[in-house]
Order: C-alpha cells, then structure tokens, then sequence
C-alpha cells in the first residue's frame, strides 16, 4: 500500500508573468506519474458518496483503479460512458462543489484531484485513434436546436442509438459557450474541436448558420422536414445590464460580447482576423462568476495594465471556480470587494472615463442564503477606469420561444420542461440545459441532453409500438 | 453545390453592388425589414446587411451594399458570381409591420434606398397609395428607378447636385410630398443615421408615424452581445432583436452617431492596412470553392 499523500497533487501551470501575455492553456495537465500518484490516493470507499456529487455519475472510484492499474484504455471507457464531454468537463467543472465536495479524503485532507484526473484520462484517449463508426439503424430523425453542451451530448447519445441525428447551430461554428465564452486559456478550441468532430464522425450532422424561430420555424422541422422528435439547447445567451448611468458609453461592453469579439471572432488577431475589440489600460469587470473571471484574464492578456474585479459582496460569496480565483490572483488581477458601481462616466468623448461606486457592508441572507450587501453611507468615490465590462449573468435568449406556439415558458423566460425527461408543452419536443434552468454550468447541461436523448428514444420506442 | 453561392451580381456605381445570393429557407422565411448576418471568410467580421429583396421562385435573397469600410470594400472586390460567401445567417430581427396606412411615404437615402424597397412593395401590394422619395449624391448613382417606379404611386428622386430629379436632400422630397398630400398615414425612413433623423425632425410638427431602420454595430445579431443596444424613448433596446425598426420620434440618435464611432481607429487601421496590401495584386479573380480563401496572391502577380 503506497503513503497517501495528505495533499492533492499539483497541476503542472504556465508561471503567471508570462501566461498573462499569451492564450495558451494555463493547466498543462498531469502526466502519467502524476496521474498514477493521485489516483492512488482514492480510497475506494464502499459506498462512493463522490458519485452522489456528479451530475452524470461518473463511476469515480472504479476509473481511479483503472488509472492505478496502468489501465488507461479501461479508464477512458469508464469515463466516456457516463460523460461524452469529459475532456471539456475535466477542465471546466466546479468540481469543489460537487464530486470533489463529498470526497472522504477531503474531511481530513484534501480531497482526491478527480478533476484532473477526469482531464488526464479525457486527454490521453484524444491521443488514441477514433472507434466513433457512422450507424443509422432507426428511422426517425431528430433534431437537435443549439451545438452548445446539452444540444452535443445530447445529439453523440442519440447517434449512439442509431438515430439520424442534425444540429441546427445559429453561429458559424458550434460549441455554444464553449466557443464563444470559455477563453483559449482555460478550454483550448482544439479539445471542442475534437469532440465536435467526434460527433461528426459519430453520424452527427451539424448545421451553422440556421437560426430556429428564423430561418425555420420549430413545428417546419415536424411538419416539413421530417424530423420525428425535438432537442432545444438554446442555452441562456441574454446578456444583463445593470441600467445604471452612463452603460451606453463607448468602452462599456457585456461579458458577452467581449469574450465573443476574442473568442468566437478572434479578435486577438487583430487585424489578421477583421473583428476588432478595444482594450482600455485600466480595465474593471463587474461581477464575481466564472465568466467574469474569463472576461477579467482575458482583458489582461490583451494588454490592460490593470484588470480588476468590482464586486458588491465578499470572496466568500462570489460563484467563481476556485481554481480561476486562484490563477486570477496568481495572474495580479485587482479585486474590489464590496464596491458597488453607481454610474460609468463620460470622459466627455463618449468614452468611459470612470466609475462612480459606493462601498457596501454585508447585512442579513437574502433569498438566495448569501448575505445581502447594503451601501455604506457617504462612501461614494471614482473608481480610475477606462474600459468597463458587465458580466452579471445571462437569462434564455426568447427567440425561439417567442416564434414558437404552445412553449411554455416561466416567468423568467426559461422553457418549462419536465425534469426527469426534458420534455417540454409541446409533443416530442424536449429540452435541457441553460435554457431551462437558467445559466449554470456545461455538466448540468450535459447531463440533460442525456436524459432527454434516453427520454426521445423511449418515446420513439413507444410511437413505434402503438403504431 | 455550394452553400451560400452568389448567382448574380451587379454594380450600380464605383461604391454600389448588388449581389445574390442563393439560399432557399431564407428566401422563404425574409420579410420586410429584416437583416442578414454575412461572413465574407473565416477570419471575416459578421456584418449586418438588409435585405432588399427576395425571389421565392429562384430561392435567392438580394444585398444591395455600399462600399464603406474594409470587409465592403473587400467583398465589392471579391465577391463575384459563382463564388460562395463564407456564412449568411438571418433572416434577422423583427419583420416590418405593414400597418394600415392608407398613403405612406417610404424614403431610401444612400445605403438606404435598397432596403426601404420591400417596404414600398409590402405597401403597394397592400393596396396603399405610395410615394418612393430617394436620395442620391447625383444622376449617375441612381438605381432601381424602374423597380421602384413599379411599386409606387409617386415617385420623386432628390440629387445634391440637382442633376436629376429636385436638388437636395431627401428631407426636400418629404417636404413636397408633404405639401401635397394631408393626409399621409406613415413615413419610413431608412439610410444614414443622418437623414434618418431629418427625416423624424421633418414629420415631428405634424406627429406622422415615422419608422427608421436602425444600423448600430454587430456582433451575433441574435441578442446575445448587446452591442447593438440603441436608447428608444429612454429605454435601452437591442436592435437585432427588438428592432431594427423603431419609431424614429423616439430615438436617441446622439447615442446611436456615439456608438457608431465605437472602432473608427481600428476600423481606419484595417482599411488602410487592407488598401495597402491590394495595391500590389490584381482583384482576385471569383473562386468556385465551397472552401473559399485567398488565392494565392503572388501568383497573380507573377502572372501565373
């Protein structure tokens, strides 16, 4: 039995003064010997309470034996068949909230890196050739609305089944967030591009360029195209402005659009690439989530000489991943807690030439457990800013439910849609992700386009039968 | 066969081209008043253009551009038949509604003049009485005099110079469409931000409705950015999704002229560095390729 180290082991990074000049990946990932190392710092518990914490329910400990075992091959399927995206998940999920949480190892020590080592195994099965083969064996078509998290796993499952399956993407490119928002750093385009083409491989055909409520209407694609059954995986793309003064001004843009113009439209290869963006030399990110983090790194390394966060409550409160907290610090990303922004003002040019804020106090939980920030009287000051980025979360985008009769929606414009099955107020048509819960995270996503793709083959199963 | 292919272009001034394009749902889905997003390349940017007219027989969309900024500039170049555009995705934004109005005035100033023509079409075949007012520099930019004389009850063309038509802008052709008639229902206006707002200052006194066609700048032009937020009636509205139609009485065209401006230094350093680099070539010549990239530029030169 070898020692259990008390520690997790350290992912190998890109040192913090030059990773912030450059979009390479920060994690670099372990290696095999790291790998192993952690692994076997598992303890196989009989009852693997970290599967509780997963929202796929990847069969943690059993992959961590196989990677014990020199047994990648067996790791790789383990994972793979609980999770199509675990390259991605590895890399992006909060796993200290969820499987990682409920790690025995952790109520002493710290809890076994299976993050990391989800990454690693992910990784070293892309090194492998593609098993994926194209097999059609059902009649039915389905479509699946949005090549974003929920709208892939949920199209790679169905294909599994057989189905001839096509994704209707709105952009040019699919992947959803994980193009348009997840920075290079943090998801490198050529992991998506794997899976993407994974799917392709798989049968998948992905469509850019169709918007559903737009180009087609959702009931054309039953009533003219043929499809027998609906996926909607629109995600939740709205940006929210704080509709304070001064949001109109040039320099002042969403988090969205931001990392959209780097990302989607690389903008960093500007003029290489035709999409520009502008960068300010002091640049503020108002908001604490994991897309503020991405806005505020990013905004870094296109050359702010002062990135910083503006937060009306604490560390303690804010919904970023710990590891993006920490690599942001790392990185000299400034944090103004308990700053509230009041107004964004104009350098008289139409440009931002500061931010009026308020510094706030915690008082009393509110409705979501954390404590309320109430202002501090008097404590009004310019925050020095000339660039001001909004990433206060995002709600569904209503295009499609707008053009769509009979989809029911709740009072925050999310699809209403069963739980165990995804499906929606209309017959055969399902959905999942962001845009039925709101924005969340990729594994949540994905885990309802897996039980939605269970819960279409059901339903085709049973339509044949009756028939 | 190629998606996105253009079958057709036609130049109607050194700064005017049509083009287009075949794409079938597209053709079906447009109505008046909606845009298209359009990606000349991969590495191109995603430009909002109206659509100013469709053939649901032929399955093709039409795009009257002007050459403004580099990728306009860039595709008046490059964009010939047979070749495909990288991306068109649309139809975007809100469809015009075709109120009932009884007599309206539609009014196409420059960029503008395109567009505003399904408008007088939706109208005339709505059975309204329609005056075209269209707006050019002088007698030689003028286009689809025809097409618009087909569709409209009046028709006055306003030339700066006064080569054709009444000299001045088109704020002059509202005037006299105005003074003729008191009994007109809607005005809508659409071209540069500009005459936009002369034409809602023009019709303010007398409260006629008067529609414009806003053109901020884009990003997904499916809301997701908020890039295009414009300020209407106090109110910020995303114009790909909530418009791009507004009551031009209402519109904050300060803002809008503001945010205009947003990349002038990086849109003037890609234009100069573009112009730079074509000066060298010959145009390249259409490249019937799903695929479609540069060609090899020092070929051409060698004569290759």
């Amino acid at each position: 039995m070898p020692v259990k180290r008390f520690d997790k082991t350290p992912m190998p990074v890109q040192p913090p003064d030059i990773r912030t000049r450059n979009f390479v990946e920060v994690n670099a990932g372990y290696t095999p010997a790291h790998a192993k190392f952690e692994a076997e710092r598992c303890l196989r518990c009989q009852d693997p309470v970290c599967i509780d914490g997963c929202p796929v329910r990847i069969p943690i400990p059993d992959f961590m034996h196989a990677v014990v075992n020199d047994d990648l091959a067996e790791a790789a399927r383990l994972l793979r068949s609980a999770n199509p995206l675990a390259a991605i998940c590895g890399r992006v999920c909060p796993q200290e909230l969820q499987c990682e949480s409920r790690c025995v190892m952790g109520e002493r020590f710290r809890p076994v890196a299976i993050g990391n080592l989800e990454r690693f195994v992910a990784d070293w099965g892309r090194t492998q050739p593609a098993a994926a083969t194209k097999r059609i064996t059902q009649k039915e078509k389905v479509a699946v609305i949005g090549a974003g998290p929920s709208g892939l796993v949920c199209a790679g499952e169905l294909a599994q089944r057989g189905y001839a399956v096509t994704v209707f993407e709105a952009l040019h490119a699919p992947g959803g967030v994980l193009r348009y928002g997840i920075p290079e750093f943090r998801l490198p385009k050529s992991v998506l591009d794997w899976e993407i083409n994974g799917l392709k491989e798989s049968g998948v055909d992905i469509q850019c360029n169709v918007i559903i409520g737009r180009t087609l209407k959702l009931d054309d694609l039953f009533t003219e195209h043929g499809f027998a059954a609906v996926f909607i995986g629109t995600g939740a793309g709205l940006p929210q402005f704080l509709g304070i003064p001064g949001e109109s001004l040039n320099g002042v843009y969403s988090a969205n659009e931001f990392l959209t113009r780097v990302n989607l439209m690389r903008a960093y290869d500007f003029p290489e690439a035709d999409t520009p963006v502008r960068v300010g030399k002091r640049v503020a990110v108002i908001g604490a989530g994991n897309t503020a983090m991405d806005a505020v790194r990013t905004a870094m390394r296109m050359g702010a000489e002062h990135a910083m966060i503006v937060y009306r409550r604490t560390e303690n409160e804010m919904s970023a991943r710990m590891e993006e907290y920490h690599h942001a610090k790392e990185e000299g990303i400034e944090f103004h807690w308990l700053t509230n922004p009041l107004a964004v003002l104009d350098d008289g040019d139409g440009w931002v030439g500061g931010m009026k804020c308020q510094r706030m106090a915690l008082g009393k939980p509110d409705a979501s457990g954390r404590r309320r920030p109430v202002p501090v009287p008097g404590s009004e000051f310019v925050l020095d800013v000339d660039n001001v980025i909004l990433a206060l979360g995002t709600t569904p985008n209503p295009m499609l439910t707008r053009t769509t009769a009979g989809l029911s929606v709740n009072e925050h414009g999310c699809i209403t849609a069963d739980e165990a099955t995804g499906l929606t107020s209309k017959p055969l048509t399902f959905a999942g992700g962001d845009a039925v819960t709101g924005a969340a995270t990729v594994i949540l996503a994905a885990g309802a386009g897996k039980r939605a793709a269970y819960a279409i083959d059901e339903a085709l199963k049973a339509r044949r039968a009756a028939a | 066969m190629a998606q996105f292919e253009i079958v057709r272009r036609e130049d109607f001034s050194d700064v005017t081209y049509l083009l287009e394009v075949r794409h079938p749902l597209m053709a079906k889905a447009a109505r008046a008043g909606q845009f298209v997003i359009v990606m000349l390349n991969a590495t191109g940017e995603r430009i909002p253009l109206t659509i100013a007219d469709v053939d649901r027989s032929h399955g093709t969309i039409t795009l009257v551009i002007q050459a403004v900024g580099k990728t306009t500039r860039q595709m008046q170049q490059e964009c010939q038949a047979g070749m495909a555009l990288h991306a068109v995705t649309g139809p975007m934004g809100i469809p015009s509604t075709i109120g009932s109005a009884r007599k309206v005035v539609c009014v196409g100033g420059g960029l503008g003049v395109a567009p505003v023509f399904p408008h007088a079409r939706a109208y005339h075949e709505k059975g309204a009485y329609v005056i075209g007012v269209v707006g050019f520099r002088t007698k030689s930019l003028i286009f689809w005099d025809d097409k618009f004389r087909s569709v409209c009850d009046e028709f006055i063309v306003c030339t700066d110079d006064g080569s054709a038509g009444i000299r001045g802008t088109v704020t002059a052709g509202i005037a006299q469409a105005l003074a003729a008639h008191a009994d007109i229902g809607e005005v809508v206006a659409i071209g540069p931000p500009v005459m936009m707002r002369a034409c809602a200052e023009a019709t303010r006194a007398s409260g006629i409705k008067t529609m414009v066609s806003l053109n901020p700048l884009m990003v997904d032009g499916t809301g997701m950015c908020g890039g295009c937020r414009v300020k209407v009636g106090g109110q910020v509205r995303f114009a790909c999704v909530d418009g791009p139609d507004f009551d031009g009485h209402q519109v904050d065209f300060d803002d809008l002229n503001m945010r205009l401006k947003r990349f002038a230094l990086q849109e003037r350093t890609a234009a100069e560095r573009w112009s730079d680099s074509c000066r060298m070539t010959n145009v390249p010549q259409a490249v019937p390729s799903d695929d479609w990239e540069t060609p090899d530029l020092v070929d051409s030169v060698k004569g290759g």
